[in-house]
């Protein structure tokens, strides 16, 4: 998926000084099109433009001052990021990034990232104020993470009227703090680019472990960097279209995918966390149930295994429930589980994966390394999977 | 019918969409507008290639006589004498000019023409971020043919702060721009929209993704370099400059002064610990970076504006800065023809030598030999990138003394008398054995010449006496009469007027600099200081008048830290030819 998207950029033509006049038309003048073409889908492309500016001209009268020219639109634009600045610092983690205002009142949107696991984070609005930043709620299905700063009439994206969507080929802005560039009142950094592709990325582990999965933006300008995680995409004119992803690299190609999430699907959860409606789940429960449903776990079978403390944690059994079926099985505590069926276990994680996969009916066979002995043992399926759907 | 119906049906079909979709034409008009304007600059765009064949990098034609800009880390590795490609496919042998370590910014000289094809300078302090640049150069060295490759982008921050990181090289108050920019773009061109140039490519921020364009690159802002430039031309190893002071940010996001040398000319004029700085070089300083930013523009020894409060009170004061690395690190960098580049920023530039990429092809057999016909053109000294040029540049602004060319043989006693501005009759005695200034009724002051130590007299001038005696000198026996004579660069008359041209001399531990207006080539004054970390005594002339039948200056103001001294208005001369011991003055 990943490659495919890379690959699928849209031909644009980039107008030079027309940047600094008149609004760019979302719908780009030479979008790509098919040479076979029927008569019915011109008329529904014509259709969907003008439908697409009569809502620029609604949204437009609903009082959003729109501004003249693209400087304009960064000065709006620019004054409502926030540089964050939290946990990391250490190799490849930085301990800075990037959010939007989303209210007069201090509410910010960010991604859900390290940075944010600490007690409090600094935020520094773009006039050099510094304000210390909690956690005021997050989606970590969707990376989303809202966060508050005691402050008023700051400058803010209003996602009532200030949002917006685009296709392919249109023209974008992204603001960020990439790089930690801009400290104190310096404003943020600005890139220019068109958006590649409208998708979705799907994150499969192992083969394109990705933070996030859902649909996406995918643009050419290397927007993804070190701390521009949290900055915004937005139109030519400064309305925002979405909230730059993490930095993401493909390991077949080692290729960087830059990816911005965008502001539709995170509009109800940003509403709900900041009217306190939201009811926030346990960001690991949730972030592993969305990337894979674990249909059985080793507890079903009674088995605890030691904690999955890094990225290769050896597939130790820690305890054995008592009168569970690894105990009439013959397990024991500092077994080493080396196969799950055929499949090599290197990792805790490995085995988490394999014990998902599991369906109703099948029959559980291990192998354990126990001192200098290998021991296989088979263990039936418990009815019902106690977690999951 | 129906074929008919059909036929109207296709062209229907096609020609409303290409209707639909047409390209605006302020569109077209644009494109036409940017690719004229790439063409025109294109011409001054050079590929710079080490005289040995290996590596190379960017520049950009400034002066239609050759002079050319580019980075420091690109001339380092290229030897004294380089290749360069324009893009009329030619190749020129030049030469290396004068270098900014610091700063990362190279002079060179293309020779063989006198009509290149310049670029025309820019104001960097009117980019705007989301304004349009084109970057151009010679990324990865890709143009064997000489085209230049362009690349277009916005500017993404002005006035950006890059530390110093495992070097001396700094970037103050560059330009941030999405353009890409590449290995090999090192020294190239950064145009604005109407083709202006703006900045000098050089660094990009590439911690990662194999030392390619990450979204992030970053040109010295071209109005830093106008500071340097003619620095550059006199051959120098510029240095950048520091006020003896360092700064930090409160919690209150004043920028106050952390730690303050007491030999420092801010020291001199009262900045203390504490003070909160509020301008700098006409600039606010809200931030510690910005403050960096401001100093990293100006060459050692300008004198700069600077406003700060101390208990609600705000001072104005001009301060004089001082060089911020010693002689021995900026010449760190060896720079022999076909050594290993070296590296003056490990990780953190696009530097010409890696990544991999294709070896261009070896440009002349001999090309490593300095070409026989531009010998002259390179003299090697201690301290100067390129001494021959610093010899032209002294040529230039000792033409200024040619107003007092008569004077050349009276090198016996000297006697000036006249009225100062407070009305008082003064007279001057520059003789052998001693200098002295008779001032007023009873004011009668005296510098023996004995060997003893200059001394500040009359008090508070910085003195007076030993700084006529350095003008007496410099007219008789011109830079021979001195240890050390160079011409440093050009900077505004007291921070504020119009630029002179800056030669400095050295008598023992007396240094003077003498400034000459740039736009007349008139001698404008002097400043002499007695010593290290003192203020200098400033003399500033009046016209050239012919008095008692000599050149000579009608009126010289004297001046020294805060203290206005006075104005002499000379009325009378006696200036004898030979000395009447046989001796001269020292």
């Amino acid at each position: 998926m990943t490659r495919s998207v890379l690959h699928c950029a849209v031909t644009h033509r980039r107008g030079f000084p027309s940047l600094t006049k008149g609004r760019t038309p979302l719908v780009p003048r030479q979008a790509t099109r098919p040479p076979a073409i029927d008569q019915g889908f011109g008329t529904i492309v014509r259709a969907v433009v003008s439908a697409v500016l009569l809502c620029l001209g609604l949204i437009a009268d609903c009082g959003w001052a729109q501004p003249r020219s693209t400087g304009e639109a960064i000065a709006a634009v620019a004054p409502k990021l926030v540089k964050i600045f939290g946990a990391g610092g250490r190799r490849n983690l930085s301990g800075y990034g990037s959010g939007c205002l989303i209210s007069p009142t201090g509410h910010i949107a960010t991604v859900w990232s390290h940075l944010l696991d600490a007690d409090a984070v600094t935020v520094v609005l773009d006039d050099g104020r510094r304000y210390t930043g909690t956690v005021l709620g997050a989606e970590p299905s969707l990376d989303l993470a809202v966060l508050k700063i005691e402050a008023e009439d700051l400058p803010y994206f209003d996602l009532a009227q200030e949002t917006a969507t685009a296709g392919p080929g249109a023209r974008v802005l992204a603001f960020s703090n990439v790089f930690k560039v801009a400290t104190g009142d310096e404003p943020v950094t600005v890139m220019h680019g068109v958006i590649s592709a409208v998708t979705t990325l799907s994150a499969r582990r192992g083969v394109f472990d990705a933070p996030y999965s859902g649909p996406v933006y995918v643009v050419d300008a290397i927007t993804n960097n070190s701390g521009a995680a949290g900055g915004v995409l937005t139109t030519r004119d400064g309305r925002l279209l979405g909230l730059l992803g993490k930095e993401l690299k493909d390991n077949v190609t080692h290729t960087w995918l830059n990816y911005v999430v965008p502001i539709g699907p995170l509009k109800k959860p940003i509403e709900e966390i900041v009217t306190g409606r939201f009811t926030p789940s346990n960001p690991s429960e949730t972030a592993s149930a969305d990337r894979l449903t674990p249909r059985y776990t080793p507890a079903d079978f009674g088995i605890g295994v030691v904690p999955d403390v890094v990225e290769r944690t050896p597939a130790y059994i820690d305890s054995i429930q008592p009168g569970s079926a690894a105990q009439q099985a013959g397990l024991r505590s500092d077994d080493l589980i080396v196969f799950v069926g055929d499949r090599l276990i290197p990792s805790c994680r490995v085995l988490q994966e394999e014990f998902a996969r599991l369906e109703t009916g099948d029959t559980l066979r291990l192998v354990v390394r126990r001192g200098e002995r290998l021991v296989t043992v088979e263990l039936p399926l418990p009815r019902k999977p106690t977690r999951g759907e | 019918m129906m074929r008919l119906l059909v036929c109207f049906a296709v062209a229907w079909v096609i020609a409303v969409p290409i209707r639909a979709w047409a390209v605006d034409p302020a569109v077209l008009a644009a494109e036409r507008e940017r690719v004229a304007m790439i063409e025109r600059v294109a011409p001054s765009v050079v590929a710079i290639f080490a005289a040995s064949g290996e590596g190379g990098g960017s520049g950009v034609l400034i002066s239609p006589d050759g002079f050319a800009l580019s980075n420091f880390h690109v001339t380092s590795g290229s030897g004294n004498f380089m290749k360069c490609g324009l893009n009329d496919g030619r190749l020129y042998d030049a030469v290396i000019v004068g270098i900014d370590p610091t700063g990362d910014v190279a002079l060179i000289k293309l020779l063989g023409r006198s009509d290149f094809p310049a670029a025309s300078f820019g104001d960097s302090d009117q980019v705007r971020v989301g304004d349009w640049v084109l970057a151009m150069g010679n990324p990865f060295l890709l143009a064997t043919d000489f085209q230049p490759t362009v690349t277009a982008g916005i500017v993404s921050g002005v006035h950006r702060y890059q530390y110093p990181a495992g070097s001396i090289l700094e970037y103050a108050d560059c330009i941030q721009t999405d353009a890409s920019i590449n290995p090999g773009n090192s020294g190239g061109p950064l145009f604005n929209a109407r083709g202006e140039l703006v900045g000098i490519n050089g660094r990009g921020s590439f911690e990662k993704r194999g030392r390619v364009n990450v979204g992030a690159g970053y040109a010295i802002s071209i109005n830093q370099i106008r500071n340097f430039l003619d620095h550059l031309r006199g051959g120098r190893v510029v240095d950048h400059a520091t006020l003896g002071a360092t700064v930090r940010t409160s919690f209150d996001r004043e920028v106050l002064v952390d730690q303050i040398l007491e030999q420092s000319s801010a020291y001199r004029r009262g900045l203390r610990e504490g003070d909160e700085i509020v301008s700098f070089g006409g600039r606010s300083i809200g931030s510690a970076n910005q403050f960096k930013n401001v100093l990293g523009i100006y060459p050692d020894g300008w004198k700069v504006p600077l406003v700060y409060r101390r208990a609600g009170q705000r001072r104005e004061i001009i301060v004089e800065l001082r060089s911020l690395h010693r002689e021995s690190e900026l010449r760190a960098k060896p720079k022999l023809p076909g050594e290993d580049r070296p590296r003056p920023q490990p990780g953190d530039e696009p530097k010409p030598g890696d990544p991999p990429r294709p070896v261009p092809q070896e440009l002349d057999p001999h090309a490593a030999r300095v070409p026989e016909e531009w010998k002259h053109l390179y003299e090697e000294r201690a301290g100067y990138a390129n001494y021959h040029f610093n010899r032209l540049m002294q040529e230039r602004t000792l033409a200024a003394f040619q107003d007092f060319a008569a004077l050349k043989p009276l090198t016996g006693r000297w006697k000036l008398t006249g009225t100062t501005s407070a009305e008082q009759p003064f007279q001057f005695t520059l003789a052998d054995k001693g200098l002295g200034l008779k001032l007023g009724a009873d004011g009668v002051f005296y510098q023996p010449l004995d060997g003893t130590d200059p001394v500040d007299e009359p008090p508070q001038t910085g003195g007076l006496l030993v700084a006529l005696l350095q003008f007496k000198q410099m007219v008789t026996a011109g830079p021979d009469g001195f240890s050390v004579c160079y011409y440093v660069g050009s900077e505004p008359l007291d921070g504020a007027g119009p630029r002179c041209d800056v030669l400095l001399t050295q008598s023992g531990q007396v240094q003077s600099r003498w400034l000459v207006r740039q736009n007349d080539h008139r001698l404008v004054g002097f400043d002499t200081s007695l010593t290290r970390d003192v203020d200098a005594c400033e003399i500033r002339f009046g016209d050239v008048a012919q008095i008692d039948g000599r050149p000579f200056p009608s009126s010289f103001a004297v001046r020294s830290g805060d203290s206005e001294f006075g104005t002499f208005r000379v009325t009378s001369v006696e200036l004898l030819p030979t000395p009447p011991t046989g001796r001269t003055s020292p």
